[in-house]
């Protein structure tokens, strides 16, 4: 009846798959690599699904547009890390980061400040109203994508990591990808400040509570829609953030990255149970391993796997892996 | 100063096409215990939220302790120290215990910065809530979880503490805390307004009464009045007792 009865089951489909897959790739090296790099993605993509999730709960906004803010925050990166080529092209890490870094925390100051005047602008005036939503909040991102192509430009940009953190790793006869090893530091970092915020701060708590009965918690005395602003704004600095690590791992980007992102990142929540961080996690992770081990296994099935997955998923809890309580 | 805290004037609310609230007159004396009685469907619930500004009042005015509140949010309503529980508890299943009562302390950050005093006070009245202090909330009986839903309403001094149906689905021995609970609380001197089914449960605690029917007051005064006259209980709640 305490919280140790946390729900374990859903944790455990990730190792799962992973020793599932296991005996069909055959090869041990194979297997650790393909793990990280869908470990990786995952974590990518779970920073960019974390803030969306929140959104829908807190408020049961439909934000179509998140996809936006994932390549604003990539196209930021260009130009930031393309103005410091002599730290990205430096072989010591430290000096790379030091151009990395800077380039994330632009990408989510520019992500959100234009979250916040997407949400004041867009999506205020159809709260409570889904197709409206789903309409003037894709609208958006159309038109978000055409501005980046005026700033931009329409080609694709390269995006190349800096050069300390290309290459592999070797464990044995398998080659980890160094990007990718601190991909999934980054994510692990975010994943733990978002659990600290959540579990330990009355903001968090509020949030909390607000996904699960946002109309108690304004009884309570709090004004839900300036938190609604916050977590927007978070959100969608996350996806900025989220953003850079996706064209990083790509090494390039396009005006249309973040429509294609949209749909993994709409999976992964739906998978999860809308309003659930920790849904999201565990659904970004399975996500990342299923797109990468049918990628291998199975080329030709590789788009269609994470639909499967989902429809699986959702036949075993119609609700998600973690359904939110009084939703 | 007024000796009503609240005063519900011609109050009209609509609910989408559907028009609830006809015109509703209530008087809630400062310092008492108000019924707020009636069959299912009469409007009470409908009040409560109206009150709380969970739906807007169409037509009318709501004045507490002599400000106008018909206009204001619902925190802003809830600011001037008015605690509500809706008749579903309103309870935060995925949090615990603690977290809930944290969440109401709107002056705490921390569970440290809670007045402690308060908190053993309330431990007192309802002993579940210390009890199961670390337990997600969700998995309370339903007597359990609706001692947390007043102890969190009360978590610190309210002017109005408003709770719809507390008595529905609990045990005899639970209904008997509730009223023993409530009888503390009048004595601190806070205002309490309740909708209740049970006349049992309502004869025990209130000062005065208001009943409704179809979506207007049709009858108020004072609860010993009431509970002394069987025709009147008869005619307005269909009651033979």
């Amino acid at each position: 009846m305490n919280n140790s009865d946390f729900d374990w089951k859903p944790v455990a489909l990730v190792p799962l798959l992973a020793l599932l897959v296991f005996p069909l790739i055959g090869s041990g090296s194979t297997w650790l690599t393909l793990t990280v790099a869908g470990l990786a993605m995952g974590l990518i993509i779970f920073v960019i699904a974390s803030g969306l999730t929140l959104v829908f709960g807190l408020m049961d906004v439909l934000n179509f547009g998140h996809g936006l803010f994932i390549a604003l925050g990539a196209f930021v990166a260009t130009t930031v890390l393309g103005s410091m080529s002599d730290w990205t092209q430096s072989d010591e890490l430290w000096r790379n980061l030091v151009a990395v870094l800077p380039a994330m925390l632009v990408a989510m100051l520019v992500a959100g400040a234009v979250g916040l005047a997407f949400e004041r602008f867009i999506v205020k005036p159809v709260y409570g109203q889904h197709l409206k939503q789903i309409l003037i909040t894709m609208g958006g991102m159309i038109i978000g994508e055409e501005l980046i192509k005026v700033i931009w430009g329409p080609q694709q940009i390269p995006l190349p990591l800096p050069e300390a953190m290309r290459g592999s790793i070797l464990i044995g006869d398998a080659a980890i990808e160094k990007y990718r090893i601190i991909a999934v530091v980054v994510g692990l970092i975010v994943f733990g400040a978002l659990v600290w915020t959540l579990n330990k701060t009355k903001i968090g708590l509020l949030i909390r509570a607000g996904v699960q009965d946002r109309e108690m918690v304004e009884s309570l005395g709090y004004r839900i829609r300036r938190l609604f602003i916050g977590v927007f704004v978070m959100g969608s600095a996350l996806a900025g953030l989220g953003g850079v690590m996706w064209g990083l791992y790509q090494q390039t980007v396009t005006p249309q990255m973040g429509a294609q992102v949209n749909v993994l990142i709409f999976i992964v929540i739906i998978i999860g149970g809308l309003g659930s961080t920790a849904g999201a996690l565990i659904g970004a992770l399975l996500v990342g391993l299923m797109a990468n081990y049918t990628g291998f296994l199975a080329p030709k099935v590789a788009l269609f796997s994470n639909i499967a997955l989902m429809a699986a998923i959702l036949l075993w809890r119609p609700q998600g892996v973690y359904p939110v309580a009084n939703r | 100063m007024s000796a009503n805290l609240l005063t519900l004037s011609g109050v009209h609310t609509h609910i989408g096409p559907y028009h609830i609230l006809h015109g509703v007159d209530l008087v809630v004396p400062r310092g008492e215990v108000t019924l707020l009685l009636g069959r299912n469907g009469a409007g009470k619930t409908t009040t409560l939220r109206t009150i709380m500004g969970l739906w807007r009042a169409s037509k009318g005015t709501l004045t507490f302790d002599g400000t106008d509140i018909t206009a204001l949010s619902t925190p802003e309503i809830a600011e001037r120290n008015i605690a509500y529980v809706p008749e579903n508890m309103g309870i935060f299943a995925d949090l615990t215990v603690r977290e809930n009562m944290l969440l109401a302390a709107r002056g705490a950050a921390s569970e440290k910065q809670m007045d402690q005093q308060r908190l053993q006070w309330i431990f007192g009245l309802f002993p579940p809530v210390q009890k199961f202090w670390n337990f997600s909330a969700g998995k309370l009986s339903g007597g359990q979880k609706q001692m947390l839903a007043v102890a969190r309403a009360i978590v610190e001094p309210r002017a109005l503490l408003i709770v719809d149906e507390p008595s529905k689905g609990l045990a005899p021995s639970i209904v008997n805390n509730m009223i023993d609970a409530f009888a503390q609380l009048k004595k601190t001197g806070v205002t309490i307004l309740l909708v209740e089914q049970n006349f049992g449960f309502a004869r025990r605690l209130g000062d005065s009464v208001a009943v409704m029917d179809n979506g207007v007051v049709v009858h108020s005064g004072s609860m010993l009045a009431l509970s002394e006259d069987a025709a009147l209980q008869n005619s307005l709640l269909g009651l033979a007792i």
